[in-house]
């Protein structure tokens, strides 16, 4: 039976509420978990909801433009858009999403529009710390993509379309149809492109407070950055949900849903807490390195 | 201190030239009135939950503010964390004694955070000047310059001290009694004034938000 447009639209909405709430509490425990590797007691979990709820009672708010205003929303439907088009559970029909209208080309398309909308606001900000940030960050983005493209063009060799509904179709079954265990050269490019996408550590320093400070957000303040805040929760919600459905055989229940992308996004701990961070340029080098002749090879394997 | 009630001076922003003049306010501060009564209550709940400290060191006290970071003293679990922009912080921490010179970066940084915002002063230079109370460049009570909410005394205050000046400053926001932009926004002629008389070369503009 087809659903009505309208109760689809409530559908998503009730999706991108859970999405948000669980990525909020997926950067807190995050936080907490990396705190107790160093040796400390860490930030409450809830810690992300009450730093949106400062940004968002901030009593005034200053502004440099249309465009600057324009930046945190872009930058949010840019989280929006690429969760909306990616089914978060397969077979449901409340957390489907919008999956059917788009596919892995529009995806995407939405992971970079955010970051480009971002620049445009940030640079109107006029702080010079904001443009320098942007361009690093695209820049380093841009390196990052190639190994991540690399492995998506491979796992649409391999599968032969660019439906994420059919991709996770195509890996039902256990554990040995999942791209994990089909095309592991592919999963491998993809998840040090993660590392790159989930700016954590050793690749965080477009974000990082010590360096240029803070990167593109540093003339956002008070409900511009709740949104940004937000955003931030949405987009990695969104990404561990591509991933878990491209790579590691898509979720059947929300269950499996939290825990494959709970273990997804720590791989970031993992790795961040053993690693000092990269210099722009130092990242640069290393994915257009090793990551990205590992993707050359995974789409070489998939066309043979 | 007696000029309080001095009639309105224009800005000296009217002084800049037309290609500057959309980069800084040419308003002063004006005053926000506090939400209702129960919304207030969970705002600065919210706000005394999560402190986020302008990392500018303005004097040797910034010293102690390090050791918070670390895992022995570990301020995130209160809720605190540093950040390195004026916008998004909402506690200045003055890190003891103030020179002149650093006085006119404390004021602009501080103009430009976002309200509500709060001032935590440390070490006894920030109190009567301490141990700089008869020097030519130091100014000696911090609260003349910038609305203060909590004081830490001691010279150095150890990060003991500072986490529980940061637990009264906590106390002070959910008390509604952190009013200090509003209180800013009030005696703006006065507080104008006052930095005036110890800033000499005046070569920005009044009020930059």
């Amino acid at each position: 039976m087809e659903t009505g447009i309208l109760t689809r639209i409530g559908y998503a909405l009730v999706s991108l509420f859970v999405i948000t709430n669980y990525g909020l509490l997926l950067i807190g425990s995050m936080a907490r978990i990396s705190a107790k590797v160093q040796g400390r007691v860490g930030q409450p979990v809830w810690q992300p909801y009450i730093d949106i709820v400062k940004s968002t009672a901030k009593r005034n708010s200053i502004g440099h433009g249309i465009m600057f205003y324009l930046g945190p929303v872009f930058r949010l439907a840019g989280g929006v858009g690429t969760y909306m088009f990616i089914p978060a559970v397969y077979g449901s029909v409340l957390f489907r999403n919008f999956s059917d209208s788009g596919d892995l080309l529009l995806v995407m398309y939405f992971i970079f529009f955010g970051q480009l909308g971002m620049a445009l606001g940030a640079s109107e900000g006029g702080h010079p710390y904001s443009a320098i940030g942007v361009s690093r960050g695209l820049s380093q983005m841009t390196a990052f993509e190639v190994p991540f493209a690399l492995s998506v063009i491979a796992v649409a060799i391999q599968y032969r379309t660019l439906d994420i509904t059919a991709i996770v179709a195509a890996q039902q079954g256990g554990f040995w149809n999942w791209t994990v265990a089909t095309n592991p050269l592919a999963v491998v490019a993809a998840l040090i492109a993660f590392l790159g996408m989930s700016m954590h550590n050793p690749f965080s320093i477009v974000i990082a407070p010590q360096e240029i400070p803070i990167g593109p957000p540093t003339e956002y303040q008070s409900n511009l950055l709740g949104m940004l805040q937000t955003n931030r929760a949405i987009f990695n919600g969104a990404k561990l949900v591509l991933y878990m459905n491209l790579y590691f055989g898509g979720a059947t229940d929300i269950v499996t849903m939290v825990v494959k992308t709970f273990l997804i996004y720590f791989i970031n701990v993992f790795v961040g807490q053993a690693f000092p961070r990269f210099r722009v340029d130092q990242s640069i080098r290393f994915f257009l390195g090793v990551p990205t002749l590992i993707g050359i090879a995974s789409v070489i394997i998939a066309a043979i | 201190m007696s000029d309080k009630k001095g009639k309105p001076v224009p800005l000296a922003n009217e002084g800049l030239p037309a290609g500057e003049r959309g980069l800084f306010c040419d308003a002063p501060p004006r005053e926000y009135a506090p939400a209702a009564k129960i919304v207030e209550d969970f705002w600065n709940w919210a706000r005394s939950q999560s402190l986020w400290i302008l990392g500018f060191g303005t004097g040797c006290g910034a010293i102690e503010l390090r050791p918070l970071m670390t895992s022995r003293y570990d301020m995130y679990r209160f809720g605190i964390q540093p950040r390195p922009t004026p916008r998004q912080s909402s506690v200045f921490v003055i890190g003891g004694y103030a020179s002149v010179k650093t006085l006119k970066r404390i004021v602009r940084s501080y103009e430009q955070m976002m309200g509500p915002k709060f001032v935590v002063a440390l070490g006894s230079c920030t109190i009567n000047g301490g141990m700089y109370w008869d020097s030519y460049n130091t100014i000696k009570r911090i609260d003349q310059y910038i609305p203060v909410d909590v004081y830490i005394a001691g010279c150095m205050p150890r990060p003991e001290a500072l986490l529980a000046g940061f637990q009264e400053l906590k106390r002070i926001i959910r008390a509604g009694k952190a009013e200090g932009q509003n209180e800013y926004a009030r005696n703006f002629e006065w507080y104008k004034a006052n930095q005036k008389r110890v800033i000499k070369d005046w070569n920005m503009p009044d009020y930059n938000w």
